[in-house]
């Protein structure tokens, strides 16, 4: 089958479908008919494109030259499918889910919600698939613009402020990131990713090799949320819980990580990073991150900013086992994108539920939900375990592998730093558990069950899917396999 | 064939308009618009015409006027560049002529007559500017293009005369440098062609008349291109003049003024001599930074949105001056590039300004609120299109430019412009953010009742005349961004000699 055409398809179908949710404003139901519809077209799509990459083959789209030997490219290897697959397949999950938060929270302007949301996924694929950092910069920054009529959704002074911010950072980033590649070709005169890097045949002086890689972290460390370039994010959180849920936990830190991963393997390569020493700048900055965020976690009350900067967090693991340079720590990285990504995506989801069906946002207030929400703090449950590392959640696994990685770097801190940050991380969740299913629940309880089924069933499946994965990695998709034959690639 | 003739004819037909346009109009007021309408679109006809035909034969043309052949004569000579300017200056000047008929009713509404033939005989000065292959010349069709522009300034609002003869005082002295600098050259070189003068200018390269010219002819046209700091007469101009005349001054005017510095700089002085007598090229570089970010600065802090575009303007104008300063290949493809994309944004915004004025009766940024978005939904997406091409996000046309300009500071390893353009590209989205808040969202300080919401709100979008110039140019924008690339080529071919 011809499959060159897939990666357009896959990026176009959620910008095809704007024009129809636009049109069907008036008819809520028909509207997001388009957003599910593209979804899941838009999932299978990305499907056709895993046995290819399991293979190790990359299927590529030349679309036009849009500089002198830049060309617009479309790049659907190992890694970008890897990715496509779990920011498309749980934007099914958080559209279903977006319908009953959207209508139980009677949030206005729900059209422009839907819009906005399918652009970010057409610009989250094209970050993907982008076969070069020009191509990846577009999207990029397609994805920065996308998103900001999501963060400011509510339009009030909080939201307005933290829009704002949000615009600051990302668009300092996306500049400082259009410099590095601007240096970077003219140093090589390309701008593909080559797993093992461009940087591997030219004369580089320590100077430049330092200003360009720290020009590249600013330009994806700013959505990676790599600490000081981090506050952006728990301020993002007045955003609708969908967004945080899919966005601010799967979708742009993603493209983030993604980034620091192209950067360090596709752009540097490993040999260029440990000649220069870049690694120890990017583990310096992951494991200050991975502590404090984890710290700051805990004085959080708002179950959202709490959720906001464990991701902080668990971003950096991924950056971390990046900067190992390692090959099993870069398939912890790589799994612990997944990983991450199923269970923090539950753990909003069921912030999100509780908020629409108890109106309750901070955690001092959340005695005794369980027993109403039985299903939601269920689930709630199985994520805090999975990112504290705890098996059989899938977030095990991929603790695992980053701490295999590790070892085989033969350092001892960054273990440590991974260890104690487990800890932390049962730290702040489980206060949460501990209140929702030991304490007694105030009046305000009474009369109210668990949340509509539109936010349930998406969030269990995001949980079941968790177990599942941490059991079989390598059920339904291949990550393990996917992730090997990238580090394989790269290393 | 017409090929040869192109350069000759541009002018010539402004000039016939120019004329036409009052005898017609003192018998038929109501056909002003429709032959000055006429009257560009021949012209902007025939400089596509050209353009293709210089893309193909890949030829210059030089055209002698009356057969004198040049020392002698005068010439025009019709190169790539040229050519590709011509069709700015001449397409944009079209659009916004299409959008002008209710403003020009509505703003100036006994002056038409007058109005559109002083438009197309600052057309004409424009277009002699960049198609003369002659210097004094180009002084001659400098004096044109700018008495009209000072008469079309001056048909504005209350205090459009003051700043019409600030700008008369001011460009007048910048007029007079620059042909003092002529005069200088002439001296020592014996000749006014520019061609001519270029092949003997290696000779008396040290003569302290050459550096002296270099400087006064600088200086000169620098005030033309409101080269920070010679912007002074610019703000003021632009935000007082009526809607339409800033439309077509604001994007044509100091594009042509920078237009002439590139081939000063580039052509008669060329890469290889323009920094041999003293550092023209950093110095240039240095002001066209400093005016990039004093524009960027003081476009945040006005109030009015005119002012607002026309500070800007100071600013952009810098982009294109830096991209010549580079002296390099991305340089020089970032500053043409910037030509158009600048063009287009800029006359696109000021249309919308005008658009506002004419609706709304006011563009103080202040008053604005989210009712616009009800009002004017078109209006206010080209808007936003131009806006966000002018903070450079791709993939819009201003990301291009500024990505060439990058490329090309990164060359000459010229780290303060790169950190000029992008601490820009950030004061570019403070100022038009700001706007894009008070359009798209409600005032959270005011009430939590949203203005577009209320029932007195009802579309009330501008006709067809006004939309479509518009259209066209957001459309231009995103078309121009994705097929750069092809655009670019063609640019490559306008190299001067040395790159």
């Amino acid at each position: 089958m011809e499959l060159t055409y897939i990666p357009l398809l896959a990026v176009l179908v959620s910008l095809a479908a704007v024009p129809f949710i636009l049109l069907s404003s008036n008819k809520p139901n028909l509207r997001e008919f388009w957003t599910i519809a593209a979804g899941i077209i838009k999932f299978l799509l990305v499907l056709t494109l895993l046995p290819s990459a399991l293979d190790g083959e990359t299927v590529s789209i030349t679309l036009l030259e849009i500089a002198p030997n830049l060309p617009l490219v479309l790049e659907a290897d190992s890694f970008g499918v890897f990715f496509a697959i779990i920011a498309s397949g749980l934007w099914i999950f958080t559209s279903f889910y977006s319908i009953g938060y959207m209508r139980g929270h009677h949030e206005t302007k729900q059209t422009r919600y839907f819009a906005s949301f399918a652009v970010c996924l057409s610009s989250t694929i094209g970050i993907a698939f982008a076969g070069n950092l020009l191509t990846f910069i577009i999207f990029y920054e397609m994805l920065t613009l996308a998103t900001y009529p999501l963060v400011i959704h509510s339009e009030n002074k909080k939201a307005i402020a933290a829009g704002r911010k949000y615009l600051t950072y990302t668009l300092t980033a996306g500049l400082l990131l259009i410099a590095a590649a601007g240096i970077t070709y003219s140093i090589t005169g390309t701008l593909d990713f080559q797993a093992g890097g461009i940087f591997g045949d030219v004369e580089l002086s320590q100077s430049m090799a330092i200003t360009i890689f720290l020009l590249f972290l600013g330009g994806v460390g700013v959505k990676a949320g790599i600490m000081p370039l981090h506050s952006w994010l728990p301020s993002a959180m007045a955003a609708p819980t969908p967004v945080s849920a899919l966005l601010h936990a799967v979708a742009v830190v993603k493209s983030g990580v993604f980034g620091v991963i192209r950067v360090v393997g596709f752009i540097f390569g490993p040999d260029v990073m440990a000649s220069f020493g870049l690694n120890e700048i990017l583990m310096i900055l992951a494991g200050f991150t991975i502590i404090v965020a984890s710290l700051l976690a805990f004085a959080q009350d708002n179950l959202k900013r709490r959720l906001a900067y464990s991701t902080v967090g668990h971003l950096s693991y991924i950056v971390l086992g990046t900067a190992l340079l390692t090959e099993t720590g870069l398939i912890g990285s790589i799994m612990h994108i997944s990983t991450h990504a199923t269970m923090k995506i539950t753990l909003f989801f069921c912030a999100g539920a509780i908020m629409v069906n108890l109106h309750k946002k901070n955690i001092s207030n959340m005695n005794g939900i369980a027993k109403v929400m039985p299903w939601t703090m269920g689930a709630f449950t199985i994520g805090s375990m999975g990112l504290a590392g705890i098996p059989p959640i899938n977030g095990f696994v991929s603790k695992w592998y980053l701490g295999a990685g590790v070892l085989d770097g033969g350092m001892m801190l960054p273990l440590l730093i991974l260890i104690i940050s487990g800890l932390l991380n049962v730290g702040y969740f489980f206060p949460i558990i501990h209140r929702a299913y030991f304490k007694k629940g105030g009046s305000e309880l009474e009369g109210h069950t668990e949340a509509s089924p539109f936010m349930v069933v998406p969030l269990t499946g995001t949980a079941v899917l968790s177990v599942l994965f941490g059991v079989y990695p390598d059920l339904f998709f291949n990550f393990f396999d996917l992730a090997t034959e990238i580090a394989s690639t790269i290393f | 064939m017409i090929g040869s003739e192109i350069p000759a004819l541009i002018p010539i037909t402004f000039i016939l308009f120019a004329i036409l346009i009052p005898v017609i109009g003192l018998w038929k007021r109501k056909v002003t618009w429709h032959l000055a309408l006429l009257g560009s679109g021949i012209a902007t006809a025939l400089s596509a015409y050209g353009m293709m035909h210089i893309i193909q034969t890949g030829e210059t043309i030089r055209y002698f006027f009356g057969g004198w052949s040049p020392p002698i004569g005068i010439e025009f000579v019709y190169d790539g560049l040229a050519a590709f300017i011509v069709l700015v200056i001449n397409a944009i000047a079209f659009l916004v002529l299409i959008h002008s008929k209710k403003i020009s009713q509505n703003e100036f509404p006994g002056k038409l007559t007058g109005y559109y033939a002083v438009t197309m005989l600052m057309m004409l000065g424009f277009n002699g500017m960049v198609l003369t292959g002659d210097l004094f010349n180009l002084y001659v069709f400098l004096e044109i293009s700018s008495l009209s522009s000072y008469a079309l300034i001056a048909i504005g609002e209350k205090r459009a005369p003051y700043a019409a003869f600030r700008y008369l005082i001011i460009g007048t002295v910048g007029g007079s440098l620059y042909l003092l600098g002529v005069g200088f050259l002439y001296t020592v070189t014996g000749t006014l062609n520019i061609i001519d003068m270029h092949a003997m200018l290696p000779q008396v390269i040290g003569h302290s008349s050459v550096v002296a010219a270099l400087i006064l002819m600088i200086i000169g046209i620098g005030v033309k291109a409101a080269l920070f700091p010679l912007h002074g007469w610019l703000p003021d101009s632009y935000t007082y003049a009526s809607s339409t005349s800033s439309a077509i001054i604001a994007p044509i005017g100091t594009k042509v003024a920078a237009y002439i510095l590139i081939r000063v700089v580039l052509f008669l002085f060329g890469v290889e001599l323009i920094d041999a007598a003293l550092p023209v090229t950093t110095i240039i570089g240095i002001f066209a930074g400093i005016g990039i970010l004093y524009g960027s600065i003081m476009a945040i802090a006005q109030s009015e949105l005119k002012k607002m575009l026309a500070y800007s303007s100071v600013s952009q104008i810098g982009y294109i001056i830096m991209g010549l300063s580079l002296a390099n290949p991305f340089g020089f493809i970032g500053a043409i590039l910037h030509v158009l994309n600048h063009a287009l944004m800029k006359a696109l915004l000021f249309l919308v300004s005008g658009s506002m004025r004419l609706k709304e009766g006011h563009s103080l940024i202040t008053k604005f609120d989210n009712s616009y978005r009800k009002k004017y939904p078109w209006t206010m997406a080209a808007f936003t299109t131009a806006a966000i091409s002018m903070v450079g996000l791709p993939p819009l046309a201003g990301f291009f430019s500024k990505w060439y300009l990058a490329l090309g500071t990164i060359e000459n390893s010229s780290w303060m412009l790169l950190a000029v353009i992008l601490i820009s590209s950030l004061l570019n989205a403070v100022y038009f953010f700001r706007i894009l808040e008070k359009v798209y969202l409600r005032n959270p300080e005011v009430d939590q009742t949203s203005a577009a919401e209320s029932p007195a709100v009802q579309k009330d979008e501008v006709g067809f005349s006004m939309m479509m110039p518009m259209g066209i140019m957001a459309l231009g924008l995103l078309i121009v961004g994705i097929f750069n690339a092809y655009i670019v080529d063609v640019i490559i071919t306008m190299f001067p000699a040395g790159f």
